[in-house]
């Protein structure tokens, strides 16, 4: 066990209290609005309350984040405080893999399990008697029942768009890699240029994404409502791009902070709790480009 | 000593009158009727007194040390703690019992799965909150659904023999022979169980899953839906009835000449007292479950009919309700589990009782015609 | 204002430092408190308050149970009361339990200052007053709250359910951040805010199984989570995800759910077993037999847990092969637990042992959850399972597991802990009066579903044969004393958190090491401002 230091124990905060009526208000508001036009409502009094909780949630975020930041650049953030924040970080990380794994594993369970069986394949293949002439295939461009569930006229290959969003989000994980190094190194203008460079890249891939899913949804009639296909395919990439917008809101603030002389090359916490949650990003991609797109 | 073990006998004795003077207080499984069930039944046994023994040997150590090794007694504590030898002993142990434990399991259910060379085939479906059987070699089937009075389970009646166990038509079976069973439903999970049979499976929609089984001896057996599905989850009993082999044909001769007549109920000429009648019936049967005996519904969950829009408006809304159902809802598409007749009768039923007195009438005919322009 | 452990710390121009202050004053000492006693506290009595409404509850379900016929709910509220009551039971009322022995006790136990994360484990706590304000509304909405059972199956919960199941899903998502959060604190505390010289070895029992179900909490609540989100989208934004006419498969959710749901029991139970663990050598006077066997069995049990989920599902199809790895897993576990037993009996043998309320509960413990653990093991044979799936023999399998299994070990925890949080003794005789009634009551009401099931009363119904008449009547009187008991324990708790008994000396058990009990009692706001050193 290292040396024990002194370690920072903030008194009474208001943030937490806040941020609880923010995620509530916010949530309370969107189920509002989801049941409200589940029965055909045209207005909904929910996105008032939603706004409400947005609203409080984003000055939650700007008030909390902006006093640990203070603490930090008081110097009250011990090694030992770092090293408490490194794991909350890590085990945060953990568990958004866990979040996936749910959504892959329904994936996996679709394509080998259920398409199979409805298709008249394996230990449940007598299931197919109930949707006559339907025939498993994956992607699935047929349904059970299409009326229900239109299938798809086509589907996305992978070696247009997906490739050279693939390309995009490595080169940003290096990018990215490259500033933190300079970061190291005191090299502030380099760390800038790294930076904003990772940012940009980020930002080509969401606009890239928002094309393709114009595309399946104009074109190929490819929707979250065209079958188990459609589903997956825009969950596993809708929180994949979520999660990347949320990435890129961290960079930015980054390199904001940078740009106002925050980090030092031995303390830069924020910083790589950005990289690292930036690779898990990327991470996520490689995945979803090999099960979801090539396989 | 003598008389004190004899006093404590009687006095056991005693305290067990109550228990077996009351056949009721049924306190284990049954074999059931089934090589299956009797095979389970064996495997409950084994493994119950398993845990038996090692539950006496393991208590009896503790019990054993509060009694020995307590502080009011004097009893000063050792200090020792780890031991290899006993670690590895209490983990072989269990594990070799496990073993032992799964190995005619697995002979079990393998034979469980084996749904191959089935003499009778019959589709199973669950609906919300009744079943229906169809005979896939005889083109024939039917609804069945429970029969207890409403006023039994709403204690203004005494409650029956088989209260909450009886089913209008129940399943028949042919004794010793082997019954595949294929399981699905059409709206959400039900789980259809007879205890006696050995024989519990899922019904899922959009799924088929299989089981068998093969009766022994001949009798009435009962079981109800095991899955929860809803509001009456608790009221969706099953009932089968095996019987010999040439009463079961028999049987079978009788239901496809009352299908055949069936479909002559369309073409018959109805009155609208006979449809009234008819429908008072049908609807009981079959919409009371929901919408009450007396179309009030349970709101909001259940719409009333009583005055609702669609009960007296116009006639085409009224039909295409009760035939196509309503998806995503707990109304079904009656069209495809009741015939013409039925269908008729129950909806100018609805439009004239209660106080919905609209007046029209609809026939069989119309519901046929009504269906036929649907499929095109 | 704040608090830094080190007395010399000055640099910080922010704000003044005030060292070993007591708590602030007034309501907001609530809403704002970053100290872990405090927000331990709040763990505690929302718990408690959660199991009353569950209970209450329960109260429901037995009174319409104590006879055949409907008597007092309608089948619709009938559902509505069973999901509710496991919903809070075990979201509301054990969770949070844990959660707040964690909160008090963890960092006593290893000589930190406070927990690592101090204002995020305030955000931890109040997510589940409002949670549960969402959860509980449900009740009053049109259409009524979730009546799908508290595994929520899928399409009775996305096609077929009311219409507050959206505020459902978001309900559960935010008890689900909140447990979350709380793990990752937890796992931050332990790992980094260790006292010089413990070791991970070195670590009490209760720390070892916290860590552990923390690490199953970050593994399991996001699949909760994603779990809840494929509903969301199914009833919402017209997926397929558990609909077949597009592809999907309802028991796809089943094996989501249950790959939660399985760990989900451990996370109930494995903090009980570390509490446990403390109390049986304190009151035996001798230390625990097998402390590092405890630790790998803890963790083999957890490893475990992952690959069990689908014996709940033995009568869903799936294939044979399938149900025979789920049954042959299942049995595995047998072995580490049985590993805990007998470590904790081969610590009483040869003790001197008194019999202090918290050791009550505890030998209580290691008895009827054993008897539950036995009945799970019946469960586990799959062939067998078909017989048992669905009926009163689960329910009270899980009862016994849960009520004398982890009720029990939170009453012996706070009744061992209660000296350290108030600085008072608890009335002893009172206290014993509580464990006899609980443990009479709850027996009564329990091991009567036994037979109930094996007899074939299916669970979930409102309504029952007349064969099942003269057991449901036994188990509604036993519950009902197990109730009323429990109004005991809130008497007992308040009357000692009021100063209404003798006060407590920093270690008032014999037999108790660790240390927690180098503090005073009642322990000071702000303990371990500088680390105590561990040999
Ligand atoms: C704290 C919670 C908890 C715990 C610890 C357990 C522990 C176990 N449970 Fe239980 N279980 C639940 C909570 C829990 N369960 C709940 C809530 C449900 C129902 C969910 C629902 O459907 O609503 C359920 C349901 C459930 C089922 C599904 C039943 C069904 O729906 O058909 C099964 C099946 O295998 C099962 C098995 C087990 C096993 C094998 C253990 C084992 O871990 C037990 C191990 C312990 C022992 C065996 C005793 C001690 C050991 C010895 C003394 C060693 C020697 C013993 C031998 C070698 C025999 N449980
Ligand atoms: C930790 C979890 C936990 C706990 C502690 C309990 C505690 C109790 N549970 Fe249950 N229970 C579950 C978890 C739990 N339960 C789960 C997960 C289910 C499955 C749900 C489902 O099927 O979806 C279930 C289901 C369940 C059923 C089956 C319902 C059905 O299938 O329809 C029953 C029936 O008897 C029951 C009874 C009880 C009783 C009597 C208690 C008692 O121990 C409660 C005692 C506590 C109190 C009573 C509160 C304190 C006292 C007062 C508030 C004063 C008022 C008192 C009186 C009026 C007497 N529970
Ligand atoms: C399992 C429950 C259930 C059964 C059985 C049932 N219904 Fe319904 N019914 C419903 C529900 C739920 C609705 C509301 C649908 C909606 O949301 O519009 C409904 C709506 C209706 C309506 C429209 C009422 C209105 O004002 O919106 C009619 C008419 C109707 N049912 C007739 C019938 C008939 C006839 C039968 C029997 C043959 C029947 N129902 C059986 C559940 C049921
Ligand atoms: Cu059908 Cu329960
Ligand atoms: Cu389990």
């Amino acid at each position: 066990m290292s040396e024990y230091q002194k370690y920072y124990v903030p008194d009474q905060s208001k943030w937490p209290i806040i941020a609880t009526f923010g995620l509530g208000t916010t949530l309370f508001g969107a189920a509002t609005i989801m049941v409200d036009g589940g029965q055909g409502a045209s207005t909904s009094s929910g996105w008032m309350i939603f706004t409400v909780g947005l609203l409080l949630m984003a000055y939650m975020i700007f008030g909390w984040f902006g006093s640990v930041v203070r603490e930090s650049r008081a110097g009250l953030h011990s090694p030992q405080m770092d090293r408490s924040f490194r794991w909350g970080m890590s085990w945060f990380i953990f568990s958004e893999i866990m979040f996936f794994a749910a959504f892959f594993g329904a994936l996996f369970y679709a394509r080998v399990f259920a398409v199979p069986w409805l298709g008249g394949e394996g230990d449940r293949g007598s299931s197919n008697m109930l949707w006559e002439g339907f025939q498993a295939t994956w992607p699935l461009i047929n349904t059970p029942d299409p009326s229900l569930y239109p299938a798809p006229k086509g589907v996305i290959g992978p070696w247009g768009l997906p490739l050279i969003n693939t390309i995009l989000l490595v080169s940003s994980s290096f990018t990215i890699t490259v500033a933190h190094h300079a970061l190291k190194a005191d090299k502030r203008k380099k760390l800038k240029l790294w930076l904003g460079a990772t940012i940009i890249l980020a930002l080509v891939f969401v606009g890239l994404q928002a094309e393709e899913y114009m595309h399946a949804y104009q074109e190929l009639n490819l929707t979250l409502q065209s079958g188990i296909y459609g589903s997956t395919f825009f969950m596993l990439t809708g929180f994949h791009g979520a999660h990347v917008i949320l990435g890129t809101i961290m960079l930015t603030v980054m390199l904001i902070r940078i740009s106002k002389g925050h980090f030092s090359a031995d303390n830069h916490f924020g910083f790589e709790a950005a990289a690292w949650y930036w690779h898990f990003v990327d991470v996520v991609w490689l995945m979803l480009f090999v099960f979801v797109y090539v396989i | 000593m003598r008389v004190r073990a004899k006093r404590a006998l009687a006095l056991c004795g005693l305290a067990l009158f109550p228990v077996m003077s009351m056949a009721d207080w049924t306190m284990n499984m049954s074999p059931g009727v089934t090589q299956t069930s009797n095979d389970i039944y064996g495997l409950h046994m084994t493994i119950l007194w398993i845990c038996v023994v090692i539950g006496v040997v393991v208590f009896g150590v503790m019990f054993w040390s509060i009694f020995a090794h307590r502080k009011s007694r004097g009893h000063k504590p050792a200090n020792f703690h780890e031991n290899t030898t006993v670690e590895v002993l209490w983990t072989i142990i269990p594990l070799v019992i496990l073993v032992a434990m799964a190995i005619p399991a697995t002979v079990t259910l393998i034979d469980m799965y084996d749904t191959t060379e089935a003499d009778v085939d019959i589709k199973i479906t669950g609906y919300q909150w009744k079943w229906k059987y169809d005979y896939l070699d005889d083109e024939f089937g039917y609804f069945s659904s429970l029969s207890t009075p409403r006023d039994q389970i709403n204690n203004r009646q005494t409650k029956g023999e088989n209260y909450l166990l009886e089913v209008d038509n129940p399943l028949v079976v042919p004794v010793g022979q082997k019954v595949r069973l294929l399981m699905t439903a059409n709206d959400v999970i039900h789980s259809w169980w007879v205890p006696e049979f050995g024989l519990k499976k899922d019904a899922i929609p959009g799924f088929i899953n299989e089981a068998w089984i093969r009766v022994d001896t001949p009798g009435t057996y009962r079981g109800q839906c095991t899955e929860l599905c809803g509001k009456d989850h608790g009221f969706m009993p099953i009932v089968v009835e095996a019987v010999p082999q040439a009463e079961y044909q028999t049987w079978i001769g009788e239901q496809r000449a009352a299908a055949e007549k069936e479909k002559e109920l369309t073409q018959k000429e109805w009155t609208m007292a006979e449809l009234m009648e008819r429908g008072e019936k049908s609807y009981q049967s079959t919409c009371a479950a929901c919408h009450q005996a007396d179309g009030s519904g349970l709101p909001p969950s259940f719409p009333a009919l009583r005055g609702s829009a669609i009960a007296v408006g116009d006639i085409a809304g009224h039909i295409d309700i009760v035939v196509n159902g309503k998806r995503g809802t707990a109304m079904q598409a009656f069209g495809e589990q009741l015939n013409e007749a039925d269908i008729a009768a129950i909806i100018t039923y609805e439009r004239n009782a209660w106080g919905n007195n609209v007046g029209d009438m609809v026939t069989p005919k119309e519901i046929f015609d009504y269906k036929i322009q649907q499929q095109q | 204002m704040s608090t830094v452990a080190d007395a010399h710390t000055s640099e910080h121009s922010l704000e003044q430092n005030h060292d070993h202050h007591g708590p602030a004053k007034g309501w907001t000492r609530w809403l704002f408190t970053t100290n872990h006693k405090d927000i331990g506290t709040m763990y505690l009595i929302f718990s408690f308050t959660m199991f009353l409404l569950g209970g209450t509850m329960a109260m429901v379900i037995r009174a319409e149970l104590f006879q055949p016929g409907l008597q007092i709910v309608q089948p619709e509220f009938f559902n509505q009361l069973t999901t509710m009551h496991g919903l809070i039971m075990v979201f509301g009322a054990v969770m949070p339990a844990f959660v707040g022995l964690a909160n008090w006790m963890l960092p006593l136990m290893i000589g930190a200052p406070d927990m690592a994360l101090p204002r995020m484990n305030n955000w931890s706590f109040w997510l589940l007053p409002c949670s549960f304000l969402i959860l509980v509304s449900t009740l009053f909405m049109d259409g009524g709250g979730p009546n799908f059972g508290w595994t929520f199956y899928a399409p009775l919960s996305t096609t077929y359910g009311p219409p507050s199941t959206t505020y459902f899903i978001f309900a559960l998502h935010i008890a689900g951040a909140s447990s979350i959060m709380g793990a990752m604190n937890v796992i931050a505390t332990i790992l980094n805010m260790r006292a010089p010289g413990m070791t991970l070895m070195k670590m009490p029992l209760f720390v070892w199984t916290w860590l552990i179900t923390a690490f199953l909490l970050l593994a399991v609540m996001p699949v909760l989570a994603g779990v809840l989100t494929m509903m969301l989208m199914d009833i919402n934004f017209g997926t397929s995800f558990f609909d077949a006419s597009g592809g999907g498969d309802p028991v796809l959710f089943q094996h989501i759910f249950w790959f939660f749901g399985h760990p989900e029991v451990y996370i109930m139970i494995l903090p009980a077993f570390g509490a446990i663990s403390h109390i049986v050598p304190a009151f035996s006077r001798k230390p625990l037999f097998g402390h590092a066997s405890m630790v790998y069995a803890t963790c083999a049990i957890a490893l475990l847990s992952f690959l069990v989920w689908a014996h709940h599902m033995f009568t869903v199809g799936i294939p044979v092969a399938g149900q025979l790895f789920f049954m042959y897993a299942t049995l595995l576990i047998a072995v580490p637990t049985g590993v805990k037993v007998f470590n904790w009996v081969a610590t009483m043998f040869r003790g001197s042992m008194t019999f202090e309320a918290p050791m009550l509960f505890a030998i209580a413990f290691i008895i009827l959850f054993t008897v539950g653990g036995f009945s799970g093991l019946m469960l586990a044979i799959a062939p067998a399972d078909f017989q048992y799936h669905d009926t009163y023999f689960v329910v009270a399998h899980f009862h016994y597991v849960l009520v004398p299994g982890a009720i029990f070990g939170i009453f012996a925890s706070a009744y061992f802990w209660l000296p350290k949080w108030t600085g008072y003794m608890y009335d002893e005789t009172l206290a014993k009066t509580h464990f006899w009634l609980s443990f009479v009551g709850m027996n009564l009401a329990f091991f009567p579903m036994h037979f109930l099931g094996l007899a074939g009363m299916p669970r979930r119904i409102p309504d029952y044969a007349l064969q099942f008449a003269d057991f449901n009547m036994v188990s509604s009187i036993g519950a009902f004393l197990f109730g009323a008991t429990q109004l005991l324990f809130l008497f007992i708790v308040v009357k000692c958190a009021r100063g209404g008994g003798e006060p407590a000396a920093a270690n008032p058990w014999d037999g108790a090491e660790g240390l927690e009990w180098t503090v005073p009692s009642p322990a000071p706001y702000h303990t371990f401002s500088t680390p105590p050193e561990v040999r």
